[in-house]
């Protein structure tokens, strides 16, 4: 089933909780809609499963307008944040309760819930009620009731939220493979960055009820058209510099009253159309600490990840998010040399902060 | 515990002590004295008497039938209708129609009574007379006519609006992802009221039935300045009204302190007795079942 939005906007009274949001997702897709808390994501995928009626704009499935069909008629499968489990039905009665309402025959009802019970590894708990299953449980039984009827979407309402960091890790794993191998349109809501770029085929960034960026999670972490985006995404977050950038003997430098930088020519070139201060982006992984480093900084603090240090370095009046191998010993207030990967550096216009490469 | 104890002890336990002990003197206007001394003691004298009263059974069923139908049409019925339809519109409206269901209740029952009056008094003066007169209807005798639909109707009104609150506030208490994800699951909202709600609202069910039986068994104040228990003789006389009246407001003015101990104890026997069959009903242990989780 493939899902359009057009120009959808819903307010409630005077605040808005989305507006002017369009976007396509493709049949068999798995999109993430990724922002922070109040976004407008939730109230996008309640419109999506016909809880909320948009204020304007149109929602397609395929090419049927679906504002006006009520929730039961959409074969909608959803997941909630908090699983949303009937507390007074064994998990047999939760996951035959969709089956139920469709009229399917009782005996192909016992069929599909034991069928999708085992597949959801709950078979053995059909006929505990929900305050008698563990998170992780009725994370399954949340997820086998969202598919025992065969939906034509699927929908994910921060579903990962309220599970341990170690099930967390090995759910969304799950989650992807079954989408996969189901082939069933998905939408997953999430305010953490990391599952959206795991899991999604496509990610759409929400911010304040519009829509960011619709992109890839390669490009829009690689390539991305907004200082919005190029800061959102990425943890540790991309270090921003402003800087002049001019062709100087043939070679572009990207200078400020601190240092200097070469910038190859495919990026410099387009930075260099700019007249004026842009804005450097570059990410902590591309920054390294090296004796020969163009820049030279102090540590400033020092934060221990395990795999790498995060060290904050002074450069100048910035302050730069480097990822440092934790066996070069860095404490706060040593010396160090940086060297920028400047292959991998972004360019923003100060104004408009659109990418002076990508857009 | 020891506060609520004292509570239960100096409100409940002591005066129903009293009262069993009340219920088996002869204690009585026509025989007292300054001398309480002089009270005999007269053992089950008066439940006997009870018994064989001609008029206990006729006043017994007067009360299953008046608890009966003013509970389930109107204490539990129309309490539960008026939280659906008022949970189910927008929030304002929903207040507004809860606030009204409410003003039968606040109003001071003379008041309240009197107004009930004025509605089905006798043509020409009844208002509902009035309109049956307009629309070229037969006037009736309301009072006489059909005493017991007013006395229903007149209870009923006061007694939805403490389902109606607890019922309320058990609806809006549902989780929003619970009630949305019945709808995503494919139900409609009738079918969510069924096997969704419904389910939820056992306890307060529960309680708002038990309660109410018991508050429906001992009032009797609406009756008594609707009807006094008539017309006639004993027709809307529910027990708790005999109580009273043998007790405290005897026609003859012989006020039958004794003997109405000893109605009001047999009430507090029913009252023990349903609250237990409504536990066991409701299945309680169920409800306050331990969690079996073994593995996160």
């Amino acid at each position: 089933m493939e899902v359009t939005l057009e120009n959808l906007t819903k307010k409630f009274g005077n605040v808005v909780g989305v507006e002017n949001l369009s976007l396509d997702i493709r049949e068999s897709e798995f999109v993430a809609f990724l922002g922070p808390s109040g976004c407008g994501k939730t109230t996008t995928l309640l419109m999506i499963a016909g809880i909320y009626k948009p204020t304007a704009g149109a929602i397609r499935f395929d090419d049927r307008v679906v504002n006006q069909v009520p929730p039961q008629d959409r074969n909608v499968g959803m997941v909630f944040q908090s699983y949303a489990l009937y507390p007074h039905m064994t998990v047999f009665d939760n996951l035959a309760y969709p089956l139920k309402l469709k009229k399917v025959p009782k005996r192909e009802q016992v069929e599909r819930v034991q069928r999708t019970a085992d597949a959801m590894g709950i078979g053995q708990l059909l006929d505990r009620r929900p305050g008698q299953l563990s998170g992780g449980q009725q994370q399954r039984v949340a997820l086998g009731r969202a598919l025992v009827k065969e939906p034509d979407i699927l929908l994910f309402d921060e579903p990962l939220s309220n599970l341990d960091a170690r099930l967390r890790l090995s759910t969304r794993g799950e989650i992807k493979q079954l989408q996969k191998r189901l082939g069933i349109t998905a939408i997953y809501v999430t305010h953490d960055q990391v599952e959206a770029m795991t899991m999604a085929d496509r990610i759409a960034v929400i911010n304040l009820g519009h829509l960011q960026a619709y992109d890839t999670p390669e490009d829009l972490y690689d390539r991305p058209k907004t200082l919005f985006i190029a800061g959102f995404v990425g943890n540790p977050p991309m270090n921003f510099l402003n800087v002049e950038v001019r062709r100087e003997e043939g070679a572009f430098k990207a200078r400020n009253h601190a240092f200097a930088l070469t910038i190859p020519p495919e990026r410099g070139e387009k930075a260099a159309s700019q007249s004026g201060e842009v804005v450097l982006g570059i990410r902590p992984e591309d920054i390294s600490v090296a004796p020969e480093g163009e820049l030279e900084g102090e540590v400033a603090v020092v934060e221990p990840l395990g795999r790498d240090d995060l060290i904050d370095v002074r450069v100048g009046e910035s302050v730069l998010f480097v990822l440092a191998d934790p066996h070069l010993r860095i404490r706060a207030g040593d010396k160090v040399r940086l060297h920028v990967d400047t292959g991998r550096v972004q360019f923003f216009d100060q104004k408009t902060e659109q990418s002076l490469l990508w857009s | 515990m020891l506060p609520a104890g004292i509570l239960v002890l100096l409100f409940f336990l002591i005066p129903v002590v009293i009262v069993i002990y009340l219920s088996m003197t002869n204690l009585a206007s026509a025989n007292f004295t300054s001398n309480l001394s002089k009270m005999e003691f007269i053992g089950l004298e008066n439940y006997r008497i009870l018994l064989n009263d001609q008029f206990a059974k006729r006043i017994f069923f007067n009360s299953i039938f008046y608890v009966l139908f003013t509970l389930s049409m109107f204490n539990v019925g129309l309490a539960l209708v008026v939280s659906l339809l008022t949970t189910h519109i927008p929030r304002g409206a929903g207040f507004f129609f809860r606030a009204i269901w409410i003003l039968p209740r606040v109003t001071a029952s003379t008041l309240y009574i009197l107004i009930w009056k004025r509605m089905i008094a006798e043509a020409p003066f009844g208002i509902i007379n009035q309109f049956n007169g307009l629309l070229g209807l037969p006037t009736y005798n309301y009072a006489a006519d059909r005493p017991w639909e007013f006395v229903i109707l007149v209870n009923g009104f006061i007694g939805v609006s403490f389902g109606m609150i607890i019922f309320t506030s058990a609806i809006e208490s549902i989780p929003k992802d619970l009630l949305n994800a019945s709808l995503v699951d494919g139900s409609s909202l009738l079918q969510r009221i069924r096997y969704v709600i419904l389910p939820l609202l056992r306890w307060p069910l529960l309680f708002v039935v038990t309660y109410q039986t018991l508050s429906l068994l001992t009032s009797f104040e609406q009756i008594l300045l609707l009807t006094n228990g008539g017309p006639g003789l004993y027709r809307t006389e529910v027990w708790s009204l005999a109580a009273y009246h043998r007790a405290l407001s005897n026609y003859f003015g012989n006020a039958q302190w004794g003997y109405g101990s000893a109605f009001a104890v047999v009430l507090v026997l029913i009252g023990v007795v349903l609250a237990v069959i409504y536990m066991r009903v409701f299945r309680f242990s169920e409800l306050v079942a331990e969690p079996k989780v073994e593995v996160l």
